[in-house]
């Protein structure tokens, strides 16, 4: 047995799977630990924020101010003007400002504001542009009109007696707070997802609900495999006929099929991740079943189990200690791909929206449920759904080479 | 010849059919047999002649299709749990290959101790139970100091093979099926373990079930020998009677098969 777990920690297959899988887990009850904070605290009033950290306006206006000598415009001309608007200006310039389209450089913000400040003009002949078009580089002119103004911003407070606006202070343009010196400050790593909760915050928790899911499903499965399995392939006859019947039965009804109408029919208000993760594991047993029998079936003519006979054991004890340490690596094996299974699959039923209640608990398949319906990957918000897709494939990855590890060490066919 | 001697176990029209309809192997067809006690019997035939079948139904691990069994001049009763036991302390088994009849996740001294508590020495103080593990081992000519805390693997073929037979010393039982044990190891430990055999069989006066291909073999250990074709038995009779003058054309053959060191082998018969 020591034996056994020293050749397993020797396979780098099972090392790396095994590596992820205890990062993956630690980081779940760790990081709850560190941040206190509810998963399902709705922090941003909005959807998708971008990943960043936000600090209070307010505080950074009152906060103490430092003066730094650095160009405030190029970057805030890069960042202010948009792609497609930069576009329009270079083809505007070309087409009717008479500059060479090699004279222009798109990236190069400062250049191209300067080449348009000087030839841009209101009424320069534009023939073949609608009015529309030529209304938007009217309010485009403005637009940087406006930013490379360079003025002051002031600050006004309303009098309480008179209600009129007094000016409280003007904050330039070299003005700088130090952030570390605003008190409200908030990092969304992730952003925050569609109804503005914190997206890593709101991952790790729905990693450690999947986990449980996974778990859940994967015991059930593998305690129902290799009960029906140990008792078919060793029993035999009618009771085998019978076991075999119900798993081919279940095996020819898609499981995932079966899966769905379960959940449907619980309703909506009943599925908790328990639940979901039981259900899972009562569809999702029959394989493991069918090939636990046959290895018992493999195993129960073998002499050590005779000769246990012939010691007069009984049939609980032969099961017992005469086949099952024979099939455990094996049973491991499965247990590992039923959790990963397991996983995946409320991970299909959630985006399905048929996954836990949505109410107090988030599993990497809600969120991504939530992604989808809240067009996530349409708007650009990458955040809400690509963590969660990489750990899932994560997850999934982790335990397949943990599995594939094992294999390795527990066959010795396959063994490099 | 040894029909004096008690009655041990004998069989009326043993069959055993695998499957049915087309897939129909009849691997045991109607045998006769009558082993007295004290007596060392080989059983002898090609692969597939049906011996391992014939001693696994003996020994009651696979049912009888049809046919008598009696045990001690009693038809053999092993209809439950209970009564195999009781019948598997009369009856005990050496297998073929040493390195696939011991469980792996046991140590040596879990197998001993199962064969004491099975003796009805459960209660035994521990140093008794040590003492017949020691002297069962000395029987084998092993060291239980060296044996005690290991794991069957970490024994050679030839050491487990003993152990075997140590086992068998503890349990004592009237008949031994020894089903080919000699064939999976080397020929010097091979001589020991059948010296051992005999030795066993004068010391607590057991019936031995010798089976093998081995017709040399069976010549040199056993008082009566039963040769076995295509699941019937075809000859039987003691030794001598039936290997140095042999009646069935199969004998013949048998017997011409064997390798002979001074004289140039016959390949044409086979």
């Amino acid at each position: 047995m020591k034996n056994t777990i020293r050749q397993v920690f020797h396979s780098p297959k099972f090392v790396i799977g095994f590596i992820i899988f205890a990062a993956l887990l630690l980081t779940t009850i760790i990081y709850p630990i560190v941040v206190a904070t509810d998963p399902l605290e709705m922090v941003g009033n909005g959807n998708f924020f971008k990943p960043g950290t936000y600090v209070s306006v307010k505080d950074a206006v009152e906060g103490s101010k430092y003066t730094l000598n650095v160009d405030v415009q190029s970057a805030s001309l890069g960042s202010k003007i948009s792609a497609e608007d930069k576009e329009a200006m270079k083809e505007w310039l070309v087409k009717f400002g008479g500059v060479a389209e090699a004279d222009i450089d798109i990236e190069d913000a400062e250049g191209l504001i300067g080449l348009w400040e000087a030839n841009y003009s209101e009424n320069a002949e534009q023939k073949g542009l609608t009015s529309s078009k030529k209304k938007y580089y009217v309010r485009l002119n403005k637009n940087i009109d406006g930013i490379l103004l360079n003025n002051d911003v002031i600050i006004a407070q309303e009098n309480s007696e008179t209600g009129e606006l007094e000016q409280s202070a003007s904050i330039g343009s070299q003005e700088f707070v130090n952030t570390k010196d605003v008190a409200n400050r908030r990092t969304f790593i992730l952003g925050t997802d569609n109804f503005g909760r914190d997206v890593l915050t709101e991952l790790v928790h729905a990693t450690k609900t999947s986990l449980r899911v996974g778990l859940i499903a994967g015991v059930i499965a593998t305690l129902i495999g290799l009960f029906l399995g140990l008792i078919s392939g060793y029993v035999g006859g009618v009771v085998d006929d019978l076991i075999m019947f119900i798993t081919n039965m279940f095996t020819v009804i898609p499981s995932f099929v079966l899966l769905i109408l379960i959940s449907y029919s619980v309703g909506q208000n009943a599925r908790g991740v328990n639940l979901v993760g039981i259900i899972i594991g009562i569809t999702s047993w029959t394989w493991t079943t069918r090939s636990v029998r046959s290895q018992v079936i493999s195993l129960r003519n073998r002499d050590h189990v005779n000769l246990s006979k012939l010691s007069g054991h009984s049939m609980m004890r032969i099961v017992l200690t005469d086949i099952l340490p024979y099939l455990a690596s094996y049973v491991v094996m499965a247990f590992i791909l039923q959790i990963s299974s397991g996983i995946l699959a409320e991970a299909q039923l959630s985006m399905l929206g048929l996954g836990p209640s949505t109410s107090n608990a988030a599993t990497l398949g809600l969120m991504m449920n939530w992604a989808t319906l809240y067009a996530a990957p349409l708007n650009g918000s990458w955040w809400a759904y690509f963590p969660v897709v990489i750990t899932i494939a994560l997850i999934a990855f982790s335990l397949n080479l943990m599995n594939t590890g094992l294999d390795q060490v527990f066959n010795p066919q396959l063994r490099d | 010849m040894s029909d004096k001697r008690a009655e041990c176990l004998s069989g009326k029209g043993v069959t055993k059919v695998f499957g049915m309809g087309d897939k129909k192997t009849v691997a045991v067809d109607h045998v006769d047999f009558d082993f007295r006690e004290g007596e060392i019997v080989s059983i002898v035939g090609e692969s597939g002649s049906g011996k391992t079948t014939l001693s696994k139904m003996l020994l009651g691990l696979i049912s009888v299709t049809e046919g008598d069994v009696m045990f001690q001049g009693k038809p053999r009763d092993i209809s439950n749990g209970q009564k195999k036991k009781e019948y598997w302390k009369g009856i005990q088994a050496i297998f073929q290959d040493p390195f696939s009849s011991y469980n792996t996740f046991n140590k040596i001294d879990a197998v001993l101790l199962d064969c004491i508590n099975m003796r009805g020495g459960k209660n035994l103080p521990y140093e008794e139970k040590f003492a017949m593990m020691r002297e069962a081992c000395s029987f084998v000519n092993l060291e239980f100091k060296e044996l005690t805390n290991k794991y069957p693997f970490e024994l050679s073929g030839g050491q487990m093979q003993r152990l075997m037979i140590a086992r068998i010393f503890l349990l004592k039982p009237k008949i031994l099926l020894a089903d080919e044990p000699t064939s999976m190891i080397d020929a010097c430990s091979r001589a020991t373990i059948l010296d051992m055999l005999l030795k066993l069989r004068d010391e607590i006066n057991m019936t031995i079930i010798f089976i093998t291909h081995d017709i040399g073999l069976a010549y040199y250990v056993s008082d009566s020998v039963y040769i076995m074709e295509h699941g019937k038995f075809v000859e039987h009779g003691s030794a001598e009677d039936v290997i140095l003058r042999p009646k069935a054309a199969y004998t013949q053959r048998l017997i011409n098969d064997v390798p002979k060191i001074y004289e140039e082998w016959d390949l044409s018969t086979v």
